[in-house]
């Protein structure tokens, strides 16, 4: 990245991957209920250890506090929220309304997707939406903050200006079009991804080849996923009831290797090694790490990868 | 076609109890070919409701009639002549049929036989599986022929999404991925790269979200 | 070979041509019981005709079932064309399960109807 600095948005997150550092976002889930303290603390005990905290958004489809009204709370505190925003539950009009709740305050960050499907979650019987789907939601936002227009075409007064990022899986299937697929979310308008949590190093490193041989590493900043696993049990399950999810079976025997008192360090071992190893691999311009229900890890994580303290911007 | 099941029986015998005249009428078309509502079935169906209104002690004559189809007026009005004699029309044809039914014989209760699901074919014997969701604007062409509005679990039209296992949906292990077709198909016609093309978004005006549908020829009405 | 008087013996060139409907008509018009007996799975001249048959059985066991008649009234038996003593014994067998479960309960409500 050249360092004539150009940004978009008053985004954090923009401004430090852009000047150069090594970005750091982690994620929090909300509550199912609408106690925001529980969202408050999470947020408190990784705040200087990230650039950027996502809040998911109704995550496996179970009912929760929305990402919206979560990362208000978040705003407000002083910190730099990343909405996450899936294209299951809403229609265009209602996401476009929603990025304008985010942007009414001044809301930065927003990651597009798709969103699992409502069967994996507590509400199986209820209808999708899918109105748009997650590449056209980046365009959406995109089309917002630069043209300052509706889908519809009316002016919007006081657009957006959110810096604009998604998803990329490396480890789905067809393993062919990943590379080929994030190429086109580029396309779209994606400026940040946040991949899947790496386990499998020496795949991401071939789709990470991929994506460098068409020149999109340098249009987008790619920010590796990781999640430090919290016992073997952990590891079994994630690799054989997530789809999309690649653990090796090296890590399932090294964790499953040590006794179980044990796992928990050795599960942030793992995480910590992984990052390091990733650091190395050209393109990749930071980290996502994703301690769902264990935010309690992120500072041994960040200071054990060498990534504390953050910069300031 | 259009893919119907039958309704379980239990279900059928509670919306019948009251009657005492009952004529089951069976379609000759889809619902033959998928084996819910055709002559054959109406025939297992009243042997079966006699049979039970029979063990129950209850005086009821369960008569059977098959048309041709029950989407078309000069059909239905075969039989015109029976209809008096029945309290109560337990259709097995599809949701069309049973509403074409209500619309001609107004005066008379008209009961679904079978649950309508969709627009698909026959992939084996006992199995149908879906095709068409009727979107009112085929974009067929731009994906090799494999529709991600019916076979894709998300309506994606920029699949796939992250959860595309070995060629089958999240949802399901047995379900196909509907955009690991299209990438095999346009792999295998030479056109991978049309994969790279962003599709647009959807007019779903022309979907039943616009509201109820009609299909108006000018041109051959009289 | 004997084998007890109460059964009636209706000839198909293959058990593949049994239908469940005809199954479904006999119990209609007062059998007690109905089985289908077929060749050994695997023997069948026309490949599935027995597959089917056997298909057809269950389906009717679970409508007979729900419709207050008893599944167990009708059966699918397997068995080859030199099996004579065989044969005698599920002709046996079949009846003393009939027996044991009484007569078809629609039966005597035919019967009040006809008179």
């Amino acid at each position: 990245m050249n360092q004539d600095i150009e940004l978009k948005t008053p985004s954090k997150l923009e401004k430090i991957l852009k000047l150069g550092h090594m970005a750091v976002t982690s994620e929090c889930g909300p509550p199912r209920g609408s106690d925001a303290d529980l969202i408050k603390k999470k947020a408190e005990i990784i705040k200087d250890y990230v650039d950027a905290i996502n809040i998911t958004d109704n995550q496996t489809s179970v009912t929760r506090l929305c990402s919206l009204a979560s990362c208000i709370h978040l705003k407000l505190m002083g910190l730099e929220p990343i909405l996450q925003m899936v294209v299951r539950d809403r229609n265009r009009i209602a996401l476009q309304s929603d990025i304008l709740g985010a942007a009414s305050f001044d809301i930065h960050n927003i990651l597009c997707l798709s969103g699992d499907h409502q069967s994996f979650g507590d509400n199986p019987t209820a209808q999708n939406v899918f109105d748009i789907d997650s590449m056209q939601l980046i365009q959406t936002v995109r089309h917002m903050r630069d043209e300052g227009k509706f889908l519809g075409g009316d002016n919007i007064i006081r657009p957006p200006k959110m810096f604009v990022g998604a998803a990329a899986n490396p480890f789905a299937d067809p393993f062919e079009i990943r590379a080929r697929r994030l190429a086109k979310k580029v396309k779209a308008g994606a400026e940040f991804i946040q991949t899947q949590c790496i386990y499998n190093v020496p795949k991401f490193k071939e789709w990470m080849k991929q994506v460098r041989d068409m020149g999109v590493h340098e249009k987008v900043f790619i920010l590796a996923g990781v999640t430090p696993l919290k016992s073997a049990g952990m590891a079994k399950y994630m690799k054989n009831k997530v789809p999309g999810m690649d653990v090796p079976d090296e890590i399932v025997k090294r964790i499953s290797g040590v006794p179980k008192e044990k796992q928990a360090e050795e599960g942030i071992k793992i995480c910590i090694e992984t990052i390091q190893e990733l650091k190395e691999v050209e393109g990749v311009r930071g980290f996502h790490i994703m301690a769902i229900e264990w935010e309690e890890k992120v500072p041994e994580i960040v200071k054990g990868a060498g990534l504390y303290p953050r910069p300031k911007v | 076609m259009i893919v119907a099941s039958k309704k379980p029986i239990e279900e059928i015998i509670q919306s019948v109890q009251g009657s005492k005249r009952l004529l089951i009428v069976g379609c000759n078309e889809c619902v033959t070919v998928c084996e819910a509502g055709g002559k054959k079935e109406v025939g297992i169906l009243a042997s079966a409701l006699r049979m039970y209104f029979m063990n129950q002690g209850k005086e009821m004559t369960i008569d059977e009639v098959t048309l041709e189809r029950q989407c078309d007026k000069e059909y239905l009005e075969e039989i015109k002549h029976m209809v008096p004699n029945y309290d109560t029309i337990l259709s097995l044809a599809c949701g069309v049929g049973v509403q074409f039914m209500a619309e001609m014989y107004k005066d008379k209760p008209v009961l679904p036989g079978v649950n309508t699901t969709f627009m698909g074919a026959t992939l084996e014997r006992g199995v149908w599986g879906e095709r068409c969701a009727g979107c009112g604007q085929c974009i067929l062409a731009k994906t090799a022929a494999v529709c991600p509005v019916a076979r894709c679990a998300k309506r994606l039209f920029n699949g796939p999404c992250g959860g595309s296992t070995k060629g089958k949906c999240e949802i399901n292990p047995n379900t196909d991925c509907a955009w690991q077709l299209i990438i095999d198909r346009l792999k295998a016609l030479g056109r991978l790269d049309d994969y790279d093309e962003l599709m647009p978004i959807k007019d779903w005006s022309k979907d039943r979200a616009g509201g109820p549908r009609i299909v108006v020829r000018e041109d051959i009405r009289l | 070979m004997q084998y007890p008087p109460t059964i009636r013996i209706i000839r198909v060139p293959c058990t593949g041509k049994v239908d469940l409907l005809h199954i479904l008509r006999c119990f209609e018009k007062g059998a007690d019981g109905v089985y289908v007996v077929g060749c050994m799975e695997g023997d069948c001249r026309f490949k599935t005709g027995n597959l089917r048959a056997k298909k057809r059985v269950y389906q009717a066991k679970e409508i007979l079932e729900k419709v207050g008649v008893g599944g167990d009234r009708v059966e699918m038996f397997n068995l080859s064309s030199g099996e004579g003593p065989k044969f005698a014994q599920i002709a046996t067998e079949m009846t003393q399960r009939i027996k044991a479960l009484g007569p078809n309960p629609i039966k005597g409500k035919l019967i009040k109807k006809a008179a």
